[in-house]
């Protein structure tokens, strides 16, 4: 039987569960009882207690069954198999009586393989069944559980409040523990690649070559990891994304609030905001096909030399894609300056613009520079559209006409191709995502308070 | 007034600075004797969008006297209020017909710009709007946009000069540097009075300037209020009955967007001569 189709039946069993529940209490009432909780909240408990139990069981099951029937089997194989293999010959032989028993075989296997395999199968049949027969056995043993508590005092209501709000807390602790879990990934890969290259010389080495050799004869670099030029091509090119984003995202920001009339409004906003809809991959489409030859067309009609890869592509149009982020941001906090704030100046005899300067962006600052470090942030997270549009090599410079390369891109060149996951080539992009990680999240926090403290100055 | 005295003062809010206005406009009224016209309003009505909330409204308001504007909620006080300083052109579906004027000279005048004019005609709005500034700042702003005073000595005495005016020198002055957002809600509102006697004035507008002030604070702008008198023109909407008989020496009674009696306030209190102020005041509604 499928899990979907168990599903479905514990769906029905929970239903049932509160017909039962919300039938036993009108009973109650109808026997002249005066009920603590109206009988729907009864027949929420009874389905509750009959469907969550069930669905927990099907959950650990799942998780639970492929490594005890593993070790079931292993323990049934005959000794001569098993002995003195490693691990990984272990978990080799495994996936070859797994694929024996779903029918794919190559060549001729032993037999005590084919053996195997049938006990496979027949372990999963019985374990599947188990599962079916006990969390059927645990929905209705929870209805029976759950309707011997009915009575007319019972606090159904209340239970049913303390129960969702355990769901929620569960919920929201998978949350958590998923990000702790990306967190020490992150931080144990990074580990295993620092005790090979030390921190300092990853923090402010100027030379990065990640070419190392993968056999012994292979000529190759030795590999170098200085990753300053890495950090200055990702700051580089956030930099120009942001002289790009910032001005056009906060003046369109200021005309859309101050100047522009409804109608105005109700069309140009909506289009500001489709830009954030863009894939990012579309962006490195058009940073590549259009905005990059522009630039170097344009740059050699003047005589100068550009990359086709400039820095100045890719983060020009890296630009374009936060404007919606920076407009969106100021435009909630110069809406957010009291009417009073502009009565005021305009009653001294302010001009819109002078009230605009001196007033509005003053008082709407922490919600723009709260907007702008969350953009900056995007920008040094952002990966397409630098893959696609800014270049491979690391280069130290401050000519946006040339190539660099950022974090993100080398994260991904490291990553892609037939590489060891032990190699300090390989762990070096988990180094690379440590700082980036800290960065952003140290950004973020930033912002965030600078954003709160601003809210509590006008709520 | 003469035909002189109103060429003369629409030229001069059009080509001198406030200050100079202000202060010139001051020394044609004091030279005169009695209680003259400040403000004089003919048959002003305001539509917001295809709505009329004011009718036909006309009043001389004298110079030096406090003027209340009474009425219940909604009746076009507060509306009437910002014709003066034309601060109902900020909102945009607004349109006002009719004329004020000030000094003889309409306000309404295209030739008029509305930016000078409101340094002329101070406002002090219900809740205490001082800017997320210092105070000294919150004071020197509206000197500053008019190039009254450069930073420096002649601005520091503005700030000390409105801040004494206001009564509220002698609680501020050593923390001027600090927000103008952290004082208490009456420092606050003197000093958006302060603020707006910095840019020199002749009118001060104030739209319920007490509503959000608990009675200690009211008592001191009230006091205030008084004392400004001497050299200001004030026009003060209220809600507050008792409010108007304390400070106003003329009131104005609104009902539905029309004006319904002028008077002074001690015979309007005493002795309103139509129903529905009488109905008002003994507060059968409103």
């Amino acid at each position: 039987m499928s899990v979907t189709l168990l599903f479905a039946i514990v769906l029905a069993l929970a239903f049932v569960g509160y017909l039962l529940g919300r039938a036993n209490a009108s009973g109650l009432k109808a026997a002249g009882n005066s009920l603590h909780s109206i009988p729907p909240y009864h027949g929420y408990f009874v389905a509750l207690w009959c469907g969550l139990p069930a669905f927990l069981l099907v959950f650990i099951w799942q998780a639970a069954q492929s490594t005890v029937v593993d070790q079931l089997l292993l323990a049934s194989l005959p000794p001569h198999l098993t002995e003195g293999m490693t691990p990984a010959r272990v978990s080799l032989m495994l996936g070859e009586i797994k694929n024996v028993a779903a029918g794919r075989m190559f060549g001729t296997p032993d037999q005590a393989i084919i053996d195997a395999a049938a006990r496979y199968q027949s372990l999963q049949n019985t374990a599947s069944l188990a599962m079916v027969v006990c969390t059927l056995a645990a929905a209705v043993a929870g209805i029976a559980f759950a309707r011997s508590r009915l009575s007319p005092e019972f606090r159904a209501r209340n239970r049913v409040d303390g129960i969702l709000r355990w769901l929620l807390i569960v919920c929201s602790i998978l949350a958590i523990l998923t990000t702790l879990g990306i967190i020490l990934s992150l931080v144990i890969e990074s580990w295993a690649f620092f005790s090979r290259v030390p921190v300092a010389e990853f923090l402010f080495g100027l030379n990065w070559s990640p070419q190392t050799p993968i056999r012994a004869d292979q000529v190759a670099s030795t590999g170098a990891f200085g990753a300053v030029p890495v950090f200055w091509g990702t700051i580089f090119i956030s930099v120009i994304a942001m002289l790009v984003a910032l001005p056009v995202g906060l003046f369109s920001a200021i005309y859309l609030v101050e100047y522009a009339d409804k109608r105005v409004r109700s069309v140009v906003k909506p289009l500001l905001e489709i830009l954030a809809g863009i894939p990012t991959i579309v962006y490195g489409f058009f940073a590549v096909l259009t905005v990059a030859p522009f630039i170097r067309e344009f740059g050699m009609s003047l005589g100068l030399s550009v990359a086709s890869n400039s820095a100045l592509a890719a983060g020009g149009v890296m630009g374009i894609m936060i404007i919606p982020f920076i407009s969106s941001f100021s435009d909630d906090a110069i809406t957010a300056v009291p009417q009073s704030m502009r009565d005021g100046a305009y009653a001294l005899g302010a001009t819109k613009a002078e009230t605009i300067r001196q007033v509005l962006l003053p008082a709407a600052l922490p919600g723009i520079v709260g907007g702008v470090l969350l953009a900056v942030s995007r920008a040094i997270g952002e990966t397409m559209i630098v893959v696609m549009a800014a270049g491979l090599t690391a280069t130290l410079t401050v000519n946006p006409l040339e190539g660099v390369t950022t974090v993100t891109v080398q994260i991904v060149t490291l990553l892609i191709g037939d590489t060891e996951f032990d190699s300090p080539k390989t762990l070096a992009a988990f180094g690379l995502g440590l700082v980036l990680f800290i960065s952003t999240l140290a950004l973020n926090i930033l912002a965030l308070q600078v954003v709160k403290r601003y809210r509590e100055r006008y709520e | 007034m003469t035909t002189l005295d109103t060429t003369e003062a629409s030229g001069m809010i059009m080509n001198k600075t406030a200050e100079e206005a202000g202060a010139l406009a001051k020394a044609v009224s004091t030279a005169k004797a009695g209680h003259e016209t400040k403000i004089a309003a003919s048959k002003v009505s305001v539509f917001y969008g295809d709505k009329q909330a004011l009718f036909d409204v006309s009043i001389d308001i004298p110079a030096r006297q406090v003027m209340a504007f009474i009425g219940p909620s909604g009746c076009g006080k507060s509306t009437f209020l910002r014709c003066i300083n034309r601060m109902n052109d900020t909102i945009d579906n607004c349109s006002v017909k009719g004329t004020i004027e000030i000094d003889g000279a309409n306000i309404y005048d295209p030739k008029i710009d509305p930016v000078l004019l409101r340094a002329r005609v101070g406002m002090v709005f219900q809740k205490p709007n001082p800017f997320p500034k210092s105070i000294y700042d919150n004071i020197a702003y509206g000197p500053r946009i008019h190039g009254v005073a450069k930073a420096g000595s002649a601005m520091d005495e503005i700030v000390e000069r409105s801040l004494q005016r206001a009564a509220l020198w002698n609680e501020v002055k050593d923390r001027l540097d600090q927000p103008g957002t952290g004082l208490s809600g009456g420092q606050q509102q003197r000093l958006c009075i302060a603020r707006a006697i910095a840019v020199n004035p002749d009118i001060i507008l104030m739209d319920e300037p007490c509503s959000a002030l608990d009675p200690i604070a009211t008592a001191k702008v009230e006091e205030l209020i008084d004392e400004l008198r001497a050299q200001y023109t004030i026009v003060i909407v209220t809600h507050s009955m008792q409010q108007a008989a304390r400070v106003s020496q003329k009131a104005a009674f609104f009902h539905l967007g029309n004006l319904i009696e002028v008077d002074e306030t001690d015979k309007m209190f005493t002795n309103p001569s139509d129903q529905r102020t009488q109905d008002y005041i003994t507060g059968r509604f409103g």
